[in-house]
């Protein structure tokens, strides 16, 4: 895979399932 | 009059509002739509509707479900009776896509039981549009009944009926849990399995590899949130349904945000597993991914199929992905229709099983004509029109209203009031304007595509008759139904705040 692919795919991933996780996280702590 | 249902616990409603939006789009069409618009780079337009258009749409339908406890008829009835209709027309859009998209649920059902064997032996194309569909010549040909696709579809309605007849607490929510975590874990197994195989890698390259250049099109930030409205379940009455039994105590922004998350987190994994898949096939026929590319039914039944055939444990693979999409389909298939018989619930007090029994069963009678040999003609020219004017209009006509028509402050702040985290004046700017005009840009550019062009080369009648007339009923029906006399308690009269 190429660099910039790879980058993209972290980008994609990361936001929404790390958007996902802070938000459990935050309903956890409530 | 009895108390409203309500969701047994938070987690249960998540699971259900991420099951009714992660569906059959999720795993065919998102990675299809992706590679054909820039690659990586889709993601930036994607990612910026998500944000701007997704998570206020559905922090919007959260809170008004939640504030009017109601589905959608009640929810516009409540805030004016004259906007009843939109509801309603939000409800019978539903209605139609309940009655074709178990179709498709039948044939992922079948295609479970034919993985076993790999039926569709060395030519998967030749199987699905002959042995299996029984495609006839044209959409005005109907043929006979397929009896594989009858009995599966029959399962499919089932299944529905008993979660949608044991009620929301120990039906519906019922059905999320287990569906959830079950298909999660079955993608994440899959994605793992087929990253190990020759070429994959290659595959999910095509996929995330970057044309920036793409950027400046527009028609590739209106398919990014084209894929947004369409894979989330908002416009359409449902989220309006399920939000309704949220309990008086609720976080809205979180939950909205979660299940936004969790929903466009779920294409990017599908994306990776069907690349990967794609880059394997590619890799064993010594041709290039993009030669073997494709997206929806095709991808599915047919692709797909080729690509298990050229796997190894080709019964491991095919079960669980034919699976995967079923129980995408059934999560999906449960909440359109709730999302409709709350609506009749509301406006005529019947019953949870009086409601949940006719609607079903006129649901069942009326599929059956996506049993038939010309079944896939009428499924494509409905699903075309009803999601592109049916869906996208109601959507529209939901947010202008809302929007534009009354006071979304208001709101805002009723969300805010019971919220961990607040949303700023962005939310209403985004609405506004940002959703307003994308929706409007969509409406327009696919009236003039479909004024211009007969669509995907079918004669003018079967455009008319399956197309232009479904829609145009729906419309007419929604009037009708408005001016049907509702039981009382149907409006809430005491809430006039939202009102300009």
């Amino acid at each position: 895979m190429t660099t910039e692919a790879i980058i993209m795919m972290i980008i994609g991933i990361g936001i929404t399932w790390g958007g996902a996780a802070l938000c459990l996280l935050k309903a956890l702590k409530r | 009059m009895a108390e409203r249902e309500q969701w047994g616990s938070r987690v249960g409603f998540i699971f259900a509002a991420v099951g009714s939006a992660i569906g059959l789009g999720n795993i065919w069409r998102f990675p299809y739509m992706a590679y054909e618009n820039g690659g990586g780079a889709f993601l930036v337009p994607y990612i910026f509707a998500m944000l701007t258009a997704g998570i206020p749409f559905m922090v919007l339908e959260f809170g008004l479900g939640h504030r009017f406890r109601g589905s959608a008829p009640k929810v516009f009835a409540s805030i004016d009776r004259r906007w009843e209709w939109v509801g309603w027309f939000q409800v019978l859009v539903a209605a139609v896509i309940s009655v074709y998209y178990v179709a498709v649920i039948g044939w992922t059902i079948s295609y479970t039981g034919f993985a076993f064997s790999q039926a569709w032996g060395s030519d998967p194309k030749g199987f699905f549009y002959g042995e299996f569909l029984g495609l006839t010549s044209g959409p005005l040909e109907l043929g006979g009944l397929r009896p594989t696709i009858f009995a599966a579809v029959a399962l499919a309605w089932g299944i529905t009926w008993l979660a949608c007849m044991t009620g929301v607490r120990k039906g519906i929510e019922r059905a999320g849990k287990i569906l959830m975590p079950v298909l999660f874990l079955m993608v994440l197994v899959l994605t793992v399995r087929v990253l190990s195989l020759d070429g994959a890698a290659d595959g999910v390259n095509w996929l995330f590899k970057p044309d920036f250049s793409r950027l400046m099109d527009y028609k590739v930030w209106v398919a990014a949130y084209g894929q947004i409205f369409f894979s989330l379940s908002v416009g359409f009455s449902i989220m309006l349904a399920y939000s309704s039994y949220l309990p008086a105590k609720s976080d809205i922004t979180n939950n909205a945000f979660m299940t936004v998350f969790i929903n466009c987190g779920f294409s990017m994994m599908a994306g990776v597993m069907i690349f990967s898949v794609l880059g394997y096939m590619a890799a064993q026929q010594g041709v290039l991914v993009k030669d073997v590319v494709s997206g929806g039914v095709g991808l599915a039944f047919i692709t797909i199929p080729m690509a298990i055939n050229l796997m190894p444990m080709p019964v491991f693979f095919g079960t669980l992905f034919f699976l995967s999409l079923t129980m995408a389909g059934v999560s999906s298939h449960i909440s359109i229709v709730e999302a409709c018989i709350a609506a009749f619930m509301d406006k005529f007090g019947w019953s949870r099983s009086k409601t949940t029994n006719t609607l079903c069963l006129v649901g069942f009678a009326v599929s059956l004509v996506f049993c038939l040999g010309g079944g896939l003609y009428i499924l494509d020219i409905v699903d075309h029109f009803v999601n592109n004017f049916g869906i996208l209009g109601g959507a529209l006509l939901e947010i202008f209203f809302i929007s534009w028509l009354c006071r979304l402050d208001v709101v805002r702040q009723h969300v805010n009031r019971i919220s961990d985290f607040a949303v700023g004046q962005w939310w209403d700017f985004s609405l506004r304007f940002l959703t307003v005009g994308m929706l409007g840009v969509l409406l327009i550019s696919n009236f003039y595509g479909d004024i211009a062009a007969n669509y995907s080369g079918y004669d003018l009648g079967p455009l008319l008759c399956y197309g232009w007339a479904v829609v145009l009923s729906c419309l007419v029906l929604s009037f009708v139904l408005r001016g049907r006399n509702g039981r009382a308690g149907f409006v809430m009269n005491n809430d006039n705040s939202i009102r300009r």
